[in-house]
């Protein structure tokens, strides 16, 4: 995406994963991009790694804070799996961007069904425009598993038409002092993390 | 209006707006009870200056502090999830016979579709009943402003206002124009006036031939609010809407004539003949009950709604738009994918107690609290739950009904907060009829459901000042029961001897599991160690896989797979923790046999 009026970002993963703060950021971003903005979730149980959505729209001006099935520009999926419990919200043109860490629910952690498999190929039938990232070992490398969700963001924009320093800024609008350089690390990070063009 | 400096505008969720609203109505006083989606409104209050805002016991309470003020002559708010309405309905229905002095507003945050909730209870029918003016926002910058608007009615009209927020307005963040704080309409003190405050039925039936007349008058203010509006457009459809759902409206209908009703109750009767009148189709968009829908009926104007938008769960712009336009849009059938519901953390002190509880052939009546998902396998050990505080009832109900065979049968299970805001008034009645139910208090030390708020056994309030901390042992004895005894739930042959005892014993007893939320900062701040698996040991035998601990992770064999890793053929697999995810609780080395889960190193 360069410059466009408006889109769809629909952001998606497991509660404890910082979805939150995450959508948090973009907003703020887009915010100081000059843009309407609206986001949705659902939280107060988010804590309990359940699956956590977060909708995020942006235009000149925004009505619907819901995504419609079918009109996302852009998923962000924090975990593997999640990004295929979601990707029918895709546009016909739209992009996914997955994170490769894979976070077993109960039913796999006990045993009673496996992980999926095949995740990959059955992601590219929705869209070609497919992205995998190990963003747990980015963050890992900054020595910070928190930071996983910030990597995403980084990786992220280079879908949405922000220029990357307006993102550095809505991190030091938002976040607490002593926690703003590990996140700005985590955003280059994970903007390093694909190529300029995509 | 141009929007002009940057910082003059927030990204705002509707509850931070309310939250905005009220401190720029100069509000004083803030009452509330934690329930989503409805908690964040008193927290971010009590970030403003000047300002008291307090966690009560229960919504009742709230509400009855938040008149008080209002008695006293300053501007209050009490804010609740939908259900908590029930609750304080008690005092609201007699607050509006009384009216107020101070600006008094009641949010009620309704959860259609039951994100977190245990019904969908459409609340605007309480401003019916009630006969209390309510106002609907359509997204924050309306929250904010329309918080203001319900204190100036407020005044104006000497009533309680209702401000009905849903999910998707609480949660959903959206720009706000921040405005400067006012100050008090008049200067605080209480006034002496018994025909208004003290409700004897002589006081009351005057009171209420005022209620009547006021509602007239809100009737006539209605007509010419500016939050109820027409958006003339294409003639051809006209569509009633309010709320969240005027929103799907705009994007699934850019184009039709909207009449917009920012006031749920009363309704504008001329402004909906005049919308009515101009169109040649007439559709009402609501979510939940057909209540805008019912009232045009009422004044005998034809109209579509329930026929064609679904009355169970939250609406969005597709379903209007397929709902009124028919056809549907080709989307993509979702993939089949494990679902991921919301389980206990790693290192809850809750699973140990339940992984006790579900080796007893006993009967669990449950509450609302994190601990309601240990009713999700592999767990399962809950049998009821109904609303704050009914498992002690419930339990007690079993015991009376099955008599001597409930002995050792039934247990109630209910967390602190929870009995603090409706379990004692269960326990006294179990002692007072004499009856032997066990109660289980999960005390960890917060309010964590809703994300660890203070409650009065924390030894903290809202406005982070240290206080005296509730002893629910003592209270527990206060109350006449005997035996009550603490436990370390993460221990689990102790939880289990007491439980089993306490179980046998024909006299009421209480047993209060002690120990930590693991999200509270202090415990997060810890050093603990962290568990692994030693893989040459684990025989594959899935004991510790039944506490269903998010950290503990099955890795499946093949035959082949099997004996390359020096097992039998016949192994199916071997459990695994997530090092990333293990709080180090110990509970599931006391299940493993083989003695192959040992602290490890970091
Ligand atoms: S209880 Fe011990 S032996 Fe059994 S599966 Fe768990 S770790 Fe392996
Ligand atoms: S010690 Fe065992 S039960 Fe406790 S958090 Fe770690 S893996 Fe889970």
């Amino acid at each position: 995406m360069s410059v466009v009026a408006g889109g769809n970002v629909l952001l998606a993963g497991v509660g404890g994963q910082g979805i939150l703060l995450a959508s948090e950021v973009l907003c703020e971003a887009f915010l100081l991009g000059g843009y309407d903005v609206k986001k949705s979730e659902v939280h107060g149980m988010a804590q309990r790694g359940g699956a956590v959505t977060t909708h995020l729209r942006f235009g000149p001006k925004v009505n619907s804070p819901l995504i419609e099935p079918g009109t996302a520009d852009l998923l962000v999926a924090f975990e593997k799996m999640e990004a295929l419990r979601f990707v029918h919200y895709l546009s016909p043109g739209g992009a996914a961007l997955a994170n490769a860490q894979e976070i077993y629910p109960p039913s796999v952690a006990t045993g009673r069904e496996r992980y999926p498999a095949g995740i990959e190929e059955r992601l590219r039938e929705f869209t070609p425009r497919l992205f995998v990232v190990d963003a747990l070992a980015a963050a890992l490398s900054l020595g910070e598993v928190r930071a996983v969700n910030i990597v995403m963001v980084g990786a992220a924009s280079h879908f949405l038409p922000l220029e990357k320093e307006t993102y550095t800024d809505a991190l030091r609008a938002f976040l607490p002092e002593k926690i703003v350089e590990v996140n700005v690390r985590a955003f280059r990070a994970g903007r390093g993390l694909l190529p300029a063009q995509v | 209006m141009s929007i002009p400096a940057r910082q003059l505008v927030k990204l705002f969720s509707g509850n931070e707006a309310i939250a905005r609203g009220a401190f720029e109505a100069g509000v004083k006083v803030a009452s509330a009870y934690p329930g989503t989606p409805s908690t964040e409104i008193l927290e971010n209050f009590a970030r403003y200056e000047g300002v008291y805002a307090e966690w009560a016991p229960n919504e009742k309470v709230a509400v009855e502090v938040a008149l008080g003020a209002s008695m006293a002559g300053v501007r209050a708010l009490a804010a609740m999830k939908h259900v908590g309405v029930n609750v304080a309905a008690d005092p609201i229905f007699t607050a509006s016979y009384t009216g107020v002095r101070g600006g008094l507003v009641i949010v009620t945050a309704d959860d259609p579709e039951l994100h977190s909730s245990q019904n969908e209870q459409d609340n605007r029918h309480y401003a019916v009943a009630a006969k209390i003016p309510m106002l609907e926002p359509s997204d924050s910058e309306e929250a904010k402003d329309f918080t203001i608007i319900a204190f100036e009615l407020s005044e104006k009209f000497d009533t309680p206002v209702f401000l009905r927020t849903t999910t998707r307005i609480s949660h959903a963040k959206g720009a706000v124009r921040l405005g400067e704080p006012s100050g008090p309409p008049f200067p605080p003190g209480f006034v002496r006036d018994p025909a208004k405050w003290i409700m004897l039925p002589l006081n009351a039936k005057k009171r209420h031939v005022i209620v009547e007349k006021r509602m007239l008058a809100l009737k006539e203010f209605a007509e010419t609010f500016p939050g109820n509006r027409i958006e003339w457009g294409d003639r051809s459809l006209g569509i009633i809407t309010a709320g969240v759902s005027y929103q799907y409206v705009r994007e699934a209908f850019p184009d039709a004539s909207v009449l917009k009703l920012g006031m749920a109750h009363p309704m504008p009767e001329r402004l909906i003949r005049e919308f009515a009148a101009g169109v040649s189709r007439l559709v009402v968009v609501e979510e939940l009950d057909p209540f805008i829908e019912t009232h045009v009926k009422a004044l005998g104007i034809p109209v579509q709604g329930k026929e064609l938008i679904p009355i169970v769960g939250e609406l969005d712009p597709r379903i209007v738009r397929e709902g009124i336009a028919g056809g549907s849009a080709p989307v993509r059938a979702p993939e089949e994918v494990p679902s991921r519901p919301p389980n206990l953390c790693p290192g809850c002190p809750h699973r140990g107690l339940f992984y006790v509880l579900s080796k007893q052939k006993v009967i669990v009546t449950g509450d609302i609290g994190c601990y309601t998902l240990a009713a999700l396998p592999p767990l399962s050990t809950m049998d009821t739950c109904i609303c704050m505080g009914a498992s002690i009832g419930n339990a007690f109900g079993i015991e009376k009904a099955l008599g001597k065979a409930a002995l050792g049968k039934v247990v109630a299970v209910i967390g602190d907060s929870t009995f603090i805001h409706s379990g004692i008034t269960g326990l006294i009645d179990i002692v007072y009829n004499r009856g032997f139910s066990t109660v289980i208090i999960l005390d960890n030390r917060t309010t964590a459901m809703t994300g660890a708020q203070e409650n009065p056994a924390t030894g903290m309030t809202l406005l982070k000042d240290p206080t005296h901390s509730l002893d629910l042992p003592g209270l527990c004895r206060a109350i006449g029961v005997e035996h009550v005894y603490i436990v370390n739930p993460h221990d689990l042959a102790q939880t289990e001897a007491v439980l089993k005892r306490e179980l046998a014993r024909e006299a009421p007893s209480v047993i209060i599991t002690e120990a930590p939320c693991v999200l509270l900062p202090d415990h997060r701040k810890k050093k603990r160690p962290v568990y692994e698996v030693i893989t040459d040991l684990c025989t594959g035998c899935k004991a510790c896989g039944k506490l269903g601990c998010p950290a503990i992770e099955w890795v499946p064999f093949t035959p082949e797979e099997a004996v390359a890793a020096g097992k039998k053929q016949t192994q199916k697999g071997i459990s695994r923790i997530n090092t990333l995810l293990c709080d180090g609780c110990n509970q599931c080395p006391q299940l493993c046999k083989f003695k192959a889960i040992l602290e490890g190193k970091s």
